[in-house]
């Protein structure tokens, strides 16, 4: 079953023939059936691939498909080899987690999508969208090569771009006048300065290995194979490709936007799955950022400056998928952290925990806005445990999950980067991403409170209508919350168990990122620190959930006060630090006035060109007109002159 | 024997009476009329030649200019008819729309 991977993202491109072609014909009950069906078929199939591959003895846990050669590209690399990429597939741990993590929730956003959009136009066209993300996010993961796994990235960024502007006629920030294609295309255009990166990364690797394979890749520089400079600089524009993607400073700004998308795309694209293959890059390139020290630097602290800066502006942000957002980009930042401080388990452990906890925050905002008429301020909102039990309960079992509390997926794999940066030396790094879980602690549960619990505060009209979402909505949501709190369970420290050893998660990626590990072997474990380090990640985290209960329901309006007594703080984060601002002043004033000059270039030089040739054209035209006076004789005279002229040119000779 | 200069001469005289006509006549039949004229002389011209020569090759030259004669009569003829229809004048100063 494991040499049918390549099936895995054929699947869901069945479903995109399917619906795209009868979509709008047979209904949407079967639309839904055969989107959730395929994805459902991916899952299924993943899950045989995975556990024959868990069979397999543990370095040889490698399954490659080849569909045949793609690009044969001649004589490349330092000796010359044949360069061919093919349109490989390859199944080992670290595109096994991420398989069953897409599939997995995929199929319960799919499935929670059918009762999302039930009532909305277009229900056919979304479905075939999401099932064509499916397929392109499976292609990323699965891709044996550089080049596969790139077709993937642009395909999701497509998919992404689609389905933010899905709602392509409505307006979705009044205050900057955005609309929701606006915001699709702001998420395209950010992209494509980290996709430029990455594709200059590509061809230097193409350059000096000779191939795209990741086997390959990564054999050439644990042989000594490409200078250092060359490493590190192919390390960096990887990363800035994975910035993009994965949106982390400077390229965040379009995922705030993308919220204008339908919240199960949020859900899936911009917080479980496309948003975190930056993270699965960089790790799947773990062994060249082994080796790239400087560049693994930039990727720690562009993660951490990432993770506390975007923590900064979910605190003082009123729409509840923004708050959401904000922590997606703070999350992501935790990731690239871990991986640039060398704890690539820990960055894949918390991708996945992430995914269930993200997911179903999500989701559960989408249930909110379901169930109050679209509205997405949380300063209208309130009390809504009692008029929705199932959404409050596992949107409280997912806040407590990011918020890091134990015994729930995201204290196992938030501890364990904390102790990753910590136990590697970046004692800087700790200190920031202790205090962003502080800030993710206190800003989860002020959403917590402000929506959730107190009384309602918006329109009587949408209180009285709140209602529970329906089954298909709050099954996945049951689902994930259980997925949320035993998700960390696979990678518990020995610390925790009495020494015993039952982490199996970094048994399991072990033979992904043991190389790198062996690199790049940080301080050797003590057990008092990593114990108390435990121990200070709970008591910030319990500190972060104080403070907001302290300010949100123990003394409401407090907030106000604390807002009023550090007002240029609160502006500035209420402004979003003005980046946006300042990318337009900066970047987007003085294009437009290159594009402006080159155009008026085009217009009066270029088409001046073209203008003058038209000109003389006409000249000449106007003066030889003059022989066309329509008189037949006057034609025969010029006839009979013209072959008296031949003739005597022809006597002459 | 006639000298075939004469001939020659005769037929460059029928040759330029044609051209001066296509000239200067106005009536189209006249100019058609006019035009079998140049035919001919070229006709009478190749027949000299080809009896200087002696060889058949000229003959047949005149048989091609004779058949390509009757097909210009009747396709002109033809427009002159129709011309004449549209128009009721055969006169071709009046028949001078394609120009500037």
């Amino acid at each position: 079953m494991a040499k049918l991977i390549w099936l895995i993202p054929v699947l869901p491109l069945l479903g995109v023939a399917v619906n795209g072609t009868l979509g709008t014909r047979i209904g949407k009950r079967a639309v839904g059936a055969v989107a959730c069906g395929t994805v459902l078929l991916a899952f299924l199939l993943s899950c045989g691939a995975v556990w024959e591959l868990s069979h397999l003895p543990e370095d040889a846990r490698h399954v490659a498909v080849s569909l045949g050669e793609w690009l044969p590209l001649g004589p490349l690399g330092s000796d010359g080899t044949l360069a061919t990429v093919d349109w490989g597939f390859a199944l080992d741990p670290l595109s096994a987690v991420m398989i069953l993590v897409v599939t997995g929730v995929g199929f319960l956003i799919h499935v929670y999508a059918t009762g999302y959009m039930a009532h909305e136009e277009g229900f056919a066209r979304f479905f075939v969208y999401m099932n064509l993300f499916m397929s392109m996010m499976l292609t990323l993961v699965l891709g044996s090569n550089l080049l596969v796994t790139f077709v993937g990235w642009e395909g999701v960024g497509l998919c992404s771009y689609l389905l933010i502007g899905f709602f392509y006629d409505r307006p979705f920030d009044t205050r900057t006048g955005l609309t929701c294609a606006d915001a699709g295309r702001k998420a395209f255009i950010v992209n494509r300065i980290g996709d430029f990166a990455f594709v200059i990364g590509m061809l230097y690797l193409l350059s000096a290995f000779g191939t795209l394979d990741y086997q390959g890749v990564l054999a050439g520089v644990s042989a000594g194979a490409g200078s250092h400079a060359m490493l590190v600089a192919v390390g960096l524009l990887l990363f800035i490709g994975a910035c993009g993607k994965s949106a982390q400073i400077p390229l965040y700004v379009w995922l705030p936007d993308a919220m204008a998308g339908p919240t199960p795309v949020s859900a899936l694209i911009h917080a479980a799955t496309m948003v975190t293959a930056g993270v699965y890059m960089v790790t799947r390139m773990s062994g060249l950022y082994a080796h790239a020290p400087e560049a693994m630097a930039v990727v720690a602290v562009v993660g951490a400056a990432t993770a506390i800066f975007a923590a900064t502006m979910g605190i003082t942000a009123t729409d509840i998928k923004k708050v959401l957002a904000y922590s997606t980009v703070s999350q992501l930042g935790y990731m690239f952290a871990a991986a640039g401080v060398g704890a690539w388990t820990a960055a894949i452990f918390h991708l996945m925990t992430h995914a269930f906890f993200k997911a179903l925050l999500f989701l559960g905002a989408g249930s909110v806005i379901h169930g109050q008429d679209g509205e997405q301020d949380i300063t209208k909102m309130g009390g809504l445990k009692e008029k929705m039990p199932v959404t409050f309960v596992t949107f409280l079992v997912a806040t407590l999950a990011i918020a890091g509390i134990v015994p729930l997926a995201g204290f196992f794999s938030k501890d364990e980067i904390l102790w990753g940066a910590f136990s590697s030396g970046h004692r800087v790094v700790w200190a920031v991403l202790a205090l962003a879980a502080l800030l993710t602690a206190f800003y989860m549960f002020r959403l917590t409170f402000l929506v959730f619990y107190g009384t309602h505060r918006g329109d009587r009209h949408v209180w009285d209508h709140a209602h529970e979402s329906p089954r298909s909505m709050t099954v996945p949501l049951m689902i994930l919350a259980v997925l949320s709190v035993v998700g960390g369970w696979v990678g518990i420290p020995a610390l925790l168990t009495g020494g015993r050893d039952i982490n199996v998660f970094h048994h399991w990626l072990a033979p992904v990122v043991g190389a790198a590990h062996a690199v790049t072997q940080g301080e050797a474990h003590s057990a008092s620190s990593e114990g108390l380090l435990m121990a200070a990640a709970l008591a910030v985290a319990l500190a972060g959930i104080g403070l907001a209960f302290a300010m949100y329901q123990m003394n409401r309006g407090s907030a106000e006060r604390v807002a009023g007594a550090f007002r240029p703080v609160y502006t500035l984060w209420r402004n979003l630090y003005w980046v946006d601002e300042l990318y337009d002043a900066v970047v987007l004033r003085p294009f437009y006035a290159l594009s402006r000059w080159f155009a008026a270039f085009d217009r009066w030089v270029v088409d001046g060109l073209v203008n003058v040739s038209g000109i003389l054209v006409d000249i000449s035209g106007q003066l030889l007109k003059l022989f066309q006076t329509g008189y037949v004789r006057n034609y025969a005279l010029l006839f009979l002159m013209g072959v008296v002229a031949i003739l005597v040119y022809l006597a002459r000779l | 024997m006639i000298d075939p200069r004469f001939v020659l001469v005769l037929s460059g005289v029928l040759f330029a009476l044609g051209a001066v006509g296509v000239l200067l006549r106005r009536g189209a039949i006249s100019i058609l009329m006019c035009i079998e004229l140049m035919l001919n002389a070229a006709n009478l011209a190749f027949i000299t030649f080809a009896r200087l020569r002696g060889g058949p090759e000229a003959q047949i030259y005149v048989f091609f200019v004779m058949t390509l004669a009757a097909a210009e009569a009747a396709a002109g003829l033809a427009i002159v008819i129709a011309l004449f229809r549209l128009r009721g004048t055969t006169d071709v100063d009046e028949i001078n729309l394609l120009k500037w």
